[in-house]
């Protein structure tokens, strides 16, 4: 998961403006993405074994907790790049808070879809008030919030300004928020890794491990290429504005 | 800056000890969510008792939310804004003269508005007095540290009643759960008082992160 | 008092300010003319230090801007369209809440003196919310000049006064020039302007496009080179 990283910052930091790396790295996110995919879905239906207790269903387990990982990340990429833009106030780092939050909620969405299936089969409820789906749901809300200040109206470095502010704070409320339920109520949840002490069953078999770690690289790369792709197409709609109030501003002179 | 907060402080409190419009609608709007609640929850019912604890956090939130919601929004009105920002202060003053004067008009509805719950449901008191106070005190604290910097977020936007909200229910779900939990084993289970202690310092440690916090972003919010 | 280079302010990917230039020296009292929407009042705003230029370097009193902000703030008195005052608050409230923001000692005699001074005693304890535009004015000078500032900065003081209370107005700004103030004062009232002011400054389309000395008290040469300027009407 480190080297995943490490590549997902190899990606940032190469698709600013240079031409040529431009077109190559989308390029080269958008093939690995394609290809790790397709490896995931061969690899939880064919190769993987079948889950006793609770069958098929048990398949969505992989982008379940996949979209999970990629939910954090996404997040903390907005946290960062928001401590970036108060620091240096570069328009670019906002662009990149924003298209992480907003591809964040998307995969929300998606973790808040395929956990109450999960949980249906596996505790015959669809919603249970378990922590990490509680923290999920208001993780949900809370960069709903997010994406609603940036649908303020007023110049985009305002904008940016409060959105980075809320991102700062959303993301160290997660811990919190997460610790807080989990006391609340924790009697769900199968610990996934490792030993769970109380729950037969909860255990990982080691080709199910392997489908999950695939399946994890591959929405890695997919979110890395919707954000890069994302940035590329909000720094077109900047510059044709910029374009537009150029022309405007020639015409009245 | 202390001196500069508690100006801002007595100035918002003192032009609501003249107007006593935002108090008034505090606390009348603490007594209809008791009023609603005795219809949805029949008072004389015993299993009611179960919902006080949540009762009370509700009026503490909804009628929290009206001040906050008025605290920056009533600077806009010539600007004052402007002139705060323009006096030889830090913003985290204004920050923390907002905060104050908001927490103790939160501290006034809760006196009145509590006892009067109380009186509705004839609840009685297992001892523990002294330890609900804390409740409420931490509870509060952090529930009107981070809707002040939040208001103040809000305030930039022309729906700001309809933001706040939106904004401060799901960062502060840890201080809700935890507050409400602490309130009901205050109340009820006072033989469980460890775990009351545990939510109480989950809320204090809450309440340091965020105020810190609060006061290191707030110069951001306060930009024109 | 006041150095501006290359002075910037861009909002939304539009110029506000493109490029000031301007050097203000103390003691000296300077109108500001221009059309709407020229930045006149961005350029106060920057000032004040309530809205961060995008580039450019100002100097108050030696100090920059960006660092010094608290020393800045000291300085000057500001009074921009609205009047920046309490309205459930009598003037003298309003005045000694101020008063005491600045840290200045005695706010109280102080506030009823300035009260006396623009001519509204007589209204010291009503609230400002019943007040005309006029007193409303008056008291807001009041407030920008409470702590003795020495630099003020005015953005359209005359407009919407009658004739009285321009020339209180006009004696205020006046005996704090005596006091060796220095003011800038934007305006659409050319005459006010030649009458106190002894340089003007022309703003169009976020560019000084003129700077000029007034020698004597001349409204034709006010409106004729501002014709010029703005009109392009020679
Ligand atoms: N907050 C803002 N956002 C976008 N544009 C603004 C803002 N404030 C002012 N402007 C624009 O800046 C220009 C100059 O405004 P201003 O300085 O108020 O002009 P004036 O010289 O009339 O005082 C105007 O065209 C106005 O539309
Ligand atoms: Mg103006």
């Amino acid at each position: 998961m480190s080297a995943n990283l490490e590549r997902e910052k190899g990606a940032l930091s190469s698709s600013e403006p240079v031409a040529e790396k431009g077109i190559l790295v989308p390029k080269i996110l958008f093939g690995a993405t394609v290809i790790s995919i397709l490896a995931s879905i061969y690899l939880i239906f064919i190769y993987s074994s079948i889950e006793k207790t609770m069958g098929v269903v048990q398949k969505i387990f992989y982008y379940h907790v996949a979209s999970a990982w990629c939910t954090f990340l996404a997040f903390f990429v907005t946290f960062i790049f928001s401590i970036l833009f108060l620091a240096k106030r570069k328009r670019i780092f906002d662009t990149y808070a924003y298209v992480s939050a907003e591809i964040g909620v998307v995969f929300t969405t998606i973790v808040l879809t395929t956990g109450p299936i999960w949980a249906k089969s596996s505790w015959n409820t669809w919603w249970a008030w378990e922590p990490r789906l509680t923290t999920t749901l208001i993780l949900w809300f809370i960069y709903m919030a997010y994406i609603m200040i940036r649908q303020m109206d007023g110049v985009w470095d305002k904008k940016a300004r409060l959105a980075s502010v809320f991102g700062i704070i959303g993301f160290i409320d997660v811990p919190i928020v997460f610790f807080a339920i989990r006391w609340w109520q924790s009697k769900f949840h199968p610990i996934v890794f490792g030993n769970g002490p109380s729950q037969k069953g909860g255990g990982i078999e080691p080709d199910m491990l392997v489908a999950l770690l695939v399946s994890i690289t591959a929405l890695t790369l997919l979110y890395s290429y919707l954000l890069q792709k994302g940035v590329t197409l909000e720094n077109m709609r900047i510059k044709v504005t910029q374009y537009k109030e150029k022309l405007r501003e020639d015409l009245e002179n | 800056m202390i001196r500069s907060a508690l100006l801002i402080a007595k100035k918002d409190l003192y032009s609501e000890l003249k107007t006593k419009q935002v108090l008034a609608t505090m606390i009348i709007f603490a007594g209809l969510v008791i009023l609603v609640f005795s219809f949805a929850f029949d008072p004389a019912n015993n299993t009611t008792k179960a919902v006080i604890p949540g009762v009370i956090w509700v009026i503490i939130v909804f009628s929290g939310i009206l001040g906050l919601n008025r605290s920056f929004i009533s600077e806009q009105r010539n600007d004052t804004m402007q002139g705060l920002m323009i006096a030889p202060m830090d913003a985290s003053s204004i920050f923390l003269g907002k905060f104050l004067a908001n927490f103790s008009m939160m501290l006034v509805v809760e006196l009145v508005s509590l006892p009067f719950l109380f009186l509705l449901f004839d609840f009685q008191m297992y001892g523990g007095f002294g330890y609900l106070i804390l409740v409420l005190m931490i509870g509060s604290f952090g529930f009107i540290s981070i809707g002040t910097f939040l208001a103040a977020l809000a305030a930039n936007s022309k729906s700001s009643e309809m933001l706040l909200p939106l904004l401060l229910f799901p960062v502060t779900s840890p201080i809700l759960i935890g507050a409400v939990q602490a309130t009901k084993i205050i109340l009820t289970n006072i033989e469980k008082l460890s775990s009351a202690m545990a939510w109480i310092q989950l809320i204090s440690a809450y309440d340091v992160i965020f105020f810190v916090l609060c006061f290191i972003l707030i110069e951001n919010v306060l930009e024109v | 008092m006041i150095e501006i280079s290359k002075l910037i302010k861009k909002a939304d990917n539009k110029l506000i300010l493109r490029g000031i230039d301007l050097k203000i020296g103390k003691g000296e009292t300077v109108a500001i003319l221009g059309p709407n929407g020229a930045g006149k009042s961005t350029l106060l705003k920057v000032l004040a230090t309530l809205i961060k230029p995008t580039s450019g370097l100002v100097k108050i009193n030696g100090l920059e801007l960006r660092n010094n902000q608290m020393k800045i703030k000291k300085l000057q008195g500001y009074l921009p369209h609205s009047s920046l005052l309490y309205e459930h608050y009598s003037p003298l409230e309003n005045l000694v809440f101020f008063g005491n923001l600045y840290g200045i000692k005695n706010a109280e005699e102080k506030a009823v003196e300035l009260v006396k001074e623009v001519g509204l005693s007589f209204f010291l304890n009503e609230p400002v919310k019943n007040f005309s535009r006029g007193m409303i004015q008056r008291i807001a000078i009041a407030r920008a000049i409470i702590h003795e500032p020495p630099l003020l900065l005015l953005d359209e003081p005359h407009t919407g006064l009658d004739q009285g209370a321009i020339s209180i107005l006009n004696n205020v700004i006046l005996s704090m020039k005596a006091k060796g103030t220095t003011t800038l004062m934007v305006t659409h009232d050319f005459k006010q302007a030649a009458d106190i002011c002894d340089r003007i400054v022309i703003i169009k389309n976020g560019k000084v496009a003129d700077d000029f000395r007034m020698e004597e008290k001349a409204l034709d040469t006010v409106s004729e080179k501002y014709q010029l300027q703005v009109e392009g009407v020679s």
